[in-house]
């Protein structure tokens, strides 16, 4: 009983901020509303901000429990049943058994291993999507008070810390970092995120190739430049989705998932 | 008669070209690429033997190209790059700069890049010594825990620089992704009795120079090109002490020399020595009886020198401050007996010792400790101050105290530092530029302030200084120091 007056009242804040059905499992869900973005590359030679729809987010990223029980409910997602086409050998390795993440994979903690046509699959079973990459990046943007910290080398510095360890510790559980203006956790820290697009990143993982005329022909806007060329940790998101296979998974790659909002 | 004089001066010019082509090909041109297919390579595949810094693997002593497999692993690893701090590199082979790659002109070379699993970043590599867009780049993007492959034949004879080349591309470079690829000339090189692998590269940390702890990586200050550490072989201390080069008397050294940057040129010089030979840029010709070799980043360079009189030879990059200030140092020691008449000894053996500086820091610790509690005693006071004083301040005043007469000022029985103890303070707070007398004799010279020692550890220093090779005083406190930072003032500029 204790429990329901802080959960109803979760619930008439989500309504008040026209939110979806709240989820069968998973991450509190928070409404961001529309705006004009500055993407850290440029959607085109002309074009300099993208318009981003409002869309709700989940507040924090998946865990393990979530998913667990995702893969209690559709079985050809587990382990060992799931085609290697949608997921590389080390899909949910660190799992004891294929829908039992175990010790190692603790509830709280954000799943990873996972590739990006199974964390489609779990978000269209949500009732969502995976995040554009214009809509990651337009709500990682923000800090706890601005919903554009991008420019305060204060809070590139605080991002940059994560660099400077590898992926070897474990994970920390998920909704530990501040809120920032939206009420969105996580979005930097704690691990990589799918994005629905990643596959249209176009970064070369060569960076010095991002003038080469050659890539207008593979990947169109490829031969577009940063426009904020000293945001290192957007430059290293893209970097790392962009040398990412939608069937691979990392040990440190996980995803939230996004959801249509109407107006 | 000016118009047709003209015209002879016109058609000589004219003919000069075409002279030059009718001559004989030179016989110093190896080719470059042109001649160095030497067709399909032959028998069985060959595993590349790869090694960490300071060893190069063997000659290949091969007639003929062959298929080399190079299997390299990168790794993020936190590793100490100074006394007591700590940085994650990010590494080809777990060492800064990565493995060392050797294969043949013309060799078929099939490489794997492989990720580690642990690691955060994807990551590639462009080697110097390919022929193709982007150097590999491209064709060895891999992401975390993947493996990627791709295959070139070294045309091109001469030591290269390898490098990740994954965005932001500084970053992946500043925290030590490269390392040397030597492609032999067909012929191979000429033996020698010892070859060694450097490499110098510039560190960017939040904290500033030897500020304790893990360091993470300082955006603005590498795009700014201020590096805190200019460093060979990745670590202060990674070739000196136990881990000094070695060589004897009567042999000759190869030193394989590159520079990773990611911002700074290299000006290379080995203290006492003159390179007999240098193949200036990696490439094909050398330079006979060279100084300071300049070495570009992205850059490499082979120096040859044969050894004469023993002794501590000091590697350092000849822009000093970086050698002094921000760690580029470097040993080779070598052994054997004296030859006075090549050099009287009256130095050699002085200028700096094998055993300084080794990353010892359990003195310091202990006296940290002992004084946060209120219980630091004069001998753990003069104990710590030793190790300091070995691994900052004996680079001048050297080991015993004796500093350099004309150059830098004696510390042993030093009348001017025993006269007032808050002048010293002062002048290890804030530096000293201009004439002095000591002793009786002139000194003129510059010492910096030393910034980047906290109270403790300058009243650590002062202590041991002042109660060392016949000095004796009272120790010093951290409270006296901490009264002398406060009322006295750093020259502008002059901080680490």
């Amino acid at each position: 009983m204790r429990a329901a007056r802080p959960l109803a009242a979760l619930g008439a804040l989500l309504a008040l901020l026209g939110s979806p059905a709240a989820p069968a499992t998973g991450a509190e869900r928070v409404t961001l509303p529309a705006g004009e973005f500055t993407p850290v590359v440029a959607p085109g030679p002309e074009q300099k901000t993208v318009a981003i729809g409002a869309f709700a987010l989940d507040a924090t990223p998946v865990t393990n429990a979530d998913y667990r029980a995702f893969v209690v409910r559709h079985p050809e997602w587990q382990r060992g049943r799931v085609a290697a086409l949608f997921a590389d050998s080390q899909y949910l390795a660190h799992w004891r058994r294929p829908a039992d993440p175990g010790p190692a994979a603790a509830d709280a903690q954000p799943v990873t291993r996972v590739s990006w046509f199974a964390a489609r699959a779990y978000c269209q079973a949500a009732g969502g999507r995976l995040p554009r990459w214009y809509e990651w990046e337009y709500a990682a943007a923000a800090d706890e008070t601005r919903r554009d910290a991008r420019a305060d080398p204060a809070y590139r510095e605080r991002i940059l810390a994560w660099y400077a360890e590898n992926s070897a510790r474990a994970l920390p559980p998920v909704g530990k970092t501040p809120r920032n203006v939206y009420g969105v956790m996580d979005l930097h820290a704690v691990i990589w995120e799918w994005v629905e697009d990643f596959g249209g990143l176009m970064v070369s993982g060569d960076s010095r190739n991002q003038g080469d005329p050659d890539k207008l022909q593979f990947c169109g806007a490829g031969a577009l430049s940063a426009e904020i060329r000293d945001d290192y940790p957007i430059l290293m998101r893209m970097a790392l989705l962009s040398s990412l296979e939608a069937s691979f998974t990392t040990a440190n790659l996980g995803f939230r998932c996004a959801y249509e909002v109407t107006p | 008669m000016a118009s047709y004089l003209r015209f002879l001066a016109l058609a000589a010019l004219a003919a000069l070209p075409l002279t030059a082509a009718a001559a004989a090909p030179d016989p110093a041109d190896t080719g470059g690429s042109l001649k160095g297919d030497f067709g399909p390579p032959q028998g069985e595949p060959i595993r590349a033997v790869l090694t960490s810094p300071p060893n190069v693997p063997p000659a290949t002593n091969r007639s003929r190209p062959a298929k080399v497999i190079v299997d390299l692993e990168v790794r993020e690893v936190e590793k100490e790059i100074s006394e007591g701090v700590r940085y994650t590199f990010w590494t080809f082979g777990g060492t800064v700069p990565g493995s060392f790659i050797r294969v043949r002109q013309g060799d078929t070379v099939e490489f794997h890049l492989k990720n580690h699993p642990d690691s955060k970043m994807p990551h590639n590599i462009d080697l110097h010594g390919v022929t193709g867009p982007g150097g590999g780049a491209a064709s060895s993007f891999t992401a975390p825990g993947h493996e990627s492959q791709f295959t070139f034949k070294a045309l091109n004879q001469g030591v290269y620089v390898y490098h990740c080349a994954t965005a932001p591309v500084g970053m992946h470079v500043a925290n030590g992704m490269y390392g040397l690829i030597l492609v032999e000339p067909p012929e191979g090189l000429k033996p020698v009795d010892h070859e060694y692998y450097v490499m110098q590269g510039d560190f960017y940390t939040v904290g500033k120079y030897r500020e304790k702890g893990l360091q993470p990586f300082d955006m603005q200050r590498a795009i700014d090109e201020r590096p805190t550490y200019v460093l060979f072989n990745g670590s202060e201390g990674s070739l000196i002490g136990d881990k000094a080069l070695r060589a004897k008397v009567g042999e000759t050294v190869r030193l394989f020399v590159g520079n990773g940057g990611p911002n700074l040129v290299s000006s290379f010089h080995v203290i006492g020595e003159i390179f007999d030979k240098v193949w200036f840029e990696g490439g094909t010709r050398f330079q006979e009886n060279v100084q300071t070799t300049l070495i570009p980043a992205g850059g490499a360079a082979m120096a040859e020198f044969h050894l004469e009189v023993p002794g501590s030879y000091v590697l350092v990059d000849h822009s000093l401050f970086r050698a002094f200030n921000k760690g580029a140092l470097g040993i080779l020691k070598i052994d054997g007996p004296e030859n006075k008449a090549i050099y009287s000894g009256k130095e050699v053996d002085s200028v700096y010792l094998a055993d300084k500086a080794a990353p010892d820091s359990k003195a310091v610790e202990t006296a940290t400790v002992a004084a946060a509690k209120g219980q630091l005693t004069k001998a753990e006071q003069q104990k710590a101050g030793e190790k300091l004083f070995t691994g900052t301040c004996s680079v001048c005043h050297q080991a015993t105290g004796q500093g350099l007469e004309g150059v830098f000022p004696p510390l042993a029985k030093s009348d001017f530092l025993m006269a007032d103890l808050k002048r010293a303070i002062g002048i290890v707070l804030n530096g000293l530029t201009g004439p002095v007398t000591v002793n009786g004799k002139t000194y003129n010279s510059v010492m910096p302030p030393m910034s980047q020692l906290n109270d403790d550890e300058v009243a650590n220093i002062l202590t041991y200084v002042r109660n060392a090779w016949g000095n004796e005083d009272a120790t010093v406190s951290a409270a006296e120091v901490a009264e002398i930072r406060k009322t006295t003032k750093r020259p502008a500029g002059a901080a680490h």
